[in-house]
């Protein structure tokens, strides 16, 4: 397969009167053509920002400090303003987490549909309509007259979500971006937006980064998962790997804080602690102060991404052979 | 839907839904915001049709009859006649013309220029900002009506010219007004939304800001109808308005200050139009106040 985003040590920093805080320290991500990857890891880590950096479109007090992103071979960040807003909604398209905000309540469904077409082709009238309508009726919605004559208050979220959907694609974007497209439906709703989106990509082809707290879907969707921890990839694995030898302490932590209904009546575990704020100031590992296995040199020295076989790579000193040794609890598969 | 609940501090959203017969039922249960109304349609009907409702137009206009001259309010004359024999009813009426047209002319052009600055300063912030905003500083720093004094003085008097100074003073406060509904939107999610499918600056002002910053603009409009009527008639007033012989509010009770001892029907019939007129749209501009702005109820 071909490659299609390749992010290489992506920092974003916000820039605040008195300081700087560096809130993703080095990101990579790499996404082939047709390839769902998910990015996964707590609030605050960074998922939604390495989503929008993509794009380019930072809050206005971050930026991107360092790194490349390149897509389809071409630079995103040389791009001129004119360049990277082609881009967006064209090739790469974004569905939002919260779709009943995502909309303008003074515009109908119908007329957000019909600004992306006439912001990137020269359609006119009856052709317009017709895509419209083609790309509603794509990812099933039902009674598509009344929805485009539609405000977004009189439809629902599961709704909206699939108008939003119906809108990300309709330019056939090579990369949809889904940040959390199912967290604010409830849970049904949610399964047949998931469903969805799979069932289009499988007829289409696109590439897909699905950002996601929800382990469950990343398993349900993706093919392969980027860890996301304080601002970087702790680690990388098809999504079998991933779930059967999980290698970072975080990822094993993350797995085992899934609820389940076998181990009814335990307390289940909890990872203690939260993500620190600003990881570009700290020195060590940024997992270190809530980590059951740290060490010595987790303090002094940031760990990197070290191959623990085929295209599963962590960063932890505990999968070094050095860092193996020095470990307080022998390292396993958490249970 | 967290826009129907009207987070405080956040301009509600017009919607669809607020419906003839919401609106109507609103006015019922509001008597104060229904004698605005009133107030306002009186005035509107007298503005359109007022060569037809007056009984003497031909005097009201300007036809000296001196026979007639000093006539207190009576059955031929109402309000009286003024030191030309001039029916002063008439003369109020002929008046309403003048006075809506230049309100509604200096607030929209007040809008006009103040709506589009102040959107782009919120939405842009940065230097657009500082430069639009300081600018508007510059102009609010005068109070309007000596702002517009000195603009009139400067083109010489006249009806136009009046507009054209109290436009002048006018729109800093618009682009105030949209500068801050701008600056909140633009937070608002379905910007994000726009600006991920690629949408050109200009295109999500347009689109997205400005219909959305249009309720509190509306509000504002309709109270500033009230002072600018009240405004344009303290600068006819002092001459710096409508010319002799054109029946206008400001200058009629000018005229009648020399009188208003022993003739108090010229200057206070005249004086009553502005008072009333102004009420009028102060009233109902209260009551959208109390509709749309969260932060005035209760």
């Amino acid at each position: 397969m071909t490659r299609l985003l390749e992010m290489r040590d992506v920092s974003v920093a916000f820039d605040t009167f008195e300081r700087r805080s560096i809130a993703l320290t080095g990101v990579n991500l790499s996404v082939d053509k047709g390839e769902v990857v998910g990015i996964v890891g707590e609030t605050g880590c960074g998922k939604t920002l390495t989503g929008l950096s993509i794009l380019r479109l930072l809050p206005r007090t971050a930026s991107i400090v360092g790194g490349s992103i390149t897509l389809d071979g071409e630079d995103v960040l040389a791009m001129s303003e004119r360049d990277i807003r082609g881009l967006r909604g064209a090739r790469v398209a974004m569905v939002f987490q919260n779709p009943t905000s995502a909309f303008n309540p003074v515009h109908t469904i119908g007329s957000h549909l019909r600004l992306v077409l006439q912001t990137h082709t020269r359609m006119h009238g009856r052709e317009i309509a017709q895509r419209i309508r083609e790309a509603l009726s794509d990812v099933g919605m039902p009674d598509i007259e009344r929805v485009v004559r539609s405000y977004p208050h009189q439809l629902s979220g599961g709704m909206l979500q699939r108008a939003m959907i119906a809108m990300a694609l309709l330019l056939k974007p090579a990369l949809l971006i889904a940040d959390e497209p199912t967290t604010s439906l409830d849970v049904t709703i949610a399964a047949q937006v998931l469903e969805l989106i799979r069932r289009l990509q499988h007829e289409r082809g696109f590439s897909v980064v699905y950002i996601t707290h929800d382990l469950g879907v990343v398993r349900g969707i993706c093919d392969r998962v980027v860890v996301l921890y304080a601002g970087r990839d702790v680690e990388t694995a098809s999504t079998e790997d991933l779930f059967a030898a999980p290698a970072h302490p975080y990822t094993r932590a993350l797995l085992a804080a899934v609820p389940r209904v076998s181990a009814r009546g335990h307390a289940l575990p909890v990872i203690p602690g939260i993500v620190p704020s600003d990881p570009g100031a700290m020195v060590g590992c940024p997992f270190v102060d809530r980590c059951a296995f740290a060490f010595d040199r987790c303090r002094v020295e940031r760990p990197e991404p070290t191959i623990v076989g085929g295209t599963h790579a962590a960063a932890c000193h505990l999968l070094t052979p050095q860092g193996a040794g020095a470990a307080k609890q022998p390292v396993g598969i958490a249970s | 839907m967290s826009a129907a609940i009207g987070v405080v501090g956040e301009p509600r959203v017009l919607r669809g839904h607020l419906s003839l017969r919401r609106i109507r039922h609103l006015l019922l249960s509001d008597p104060l915001a229904l004698l605005g109304l009133l107030i306002i349609g009186l005035f509107v009907v007298l503005a359109v049709f007022g060569p037809m409702i007056a009984p003497l137009p031909g005097k009201g206009a300007g036809v000296i009859d001196v026979q007639a001259r000093m006539l207190p309010p009576g059955a031929a004359h109402l309000f009286g006649t003024d030191d030309l024999g001039r029916d002063v009813l008439s003369r109020v009426i002929l008046g309403a013309r003048p006075a809506l047209l230049v309100a509604a002319m200096v607030v929209l052009i007040a809008v006009l220029i103040g709506v589009p600055l102040g959107a782009i300063a919120g939405y842009q912030r940065g230097w657009a900002d500082a430069v639009i905003m300081r600018i508007a500083d510059l102009f609010l720093a005068f109070p309007p009506l000596l702002l517009a004094m000195a603009i009139v003085a400067a083109l010489g008097p006249g009806l136009e010219h009046a507009a054209l100074a109290l436009s002048v003073a006018w729109w800093p406060w618009y682009t105030r007004i949209a500068r801050g509904t701008a600056v909140s939107l633009r937070e608002r999610p379905f910007i994000d939304g726009a600006r991920v499918i690629g949408l050109p600056t200009w295109r999500i002002i347009l689109n997205h800001v400005l219909p959305n910053s249009l309720t509190p603009i509306v509000v504002q409009a309709m109270l500033d109808m009230g002072t600018v009527i009240l405004a344009a008639g303290g600068l006819a007033f002092i001459g710096l308005g409508a010319r002799p012989p054109s029946p206008d509010w400001g200058l009629m009770v000018a005229d009648g200050r020399a009188y208003i001892l022993n003739q108090w029907w010229l200057a206070t019939f005249p004086g009553l139009a502005i008072f009333v007129a102004t009420l009028g749209f102060t009233l109902l501009g209260d009551f959208l106040v109390r509709q749309f702005d969260p932060r005035q109820s209760g």
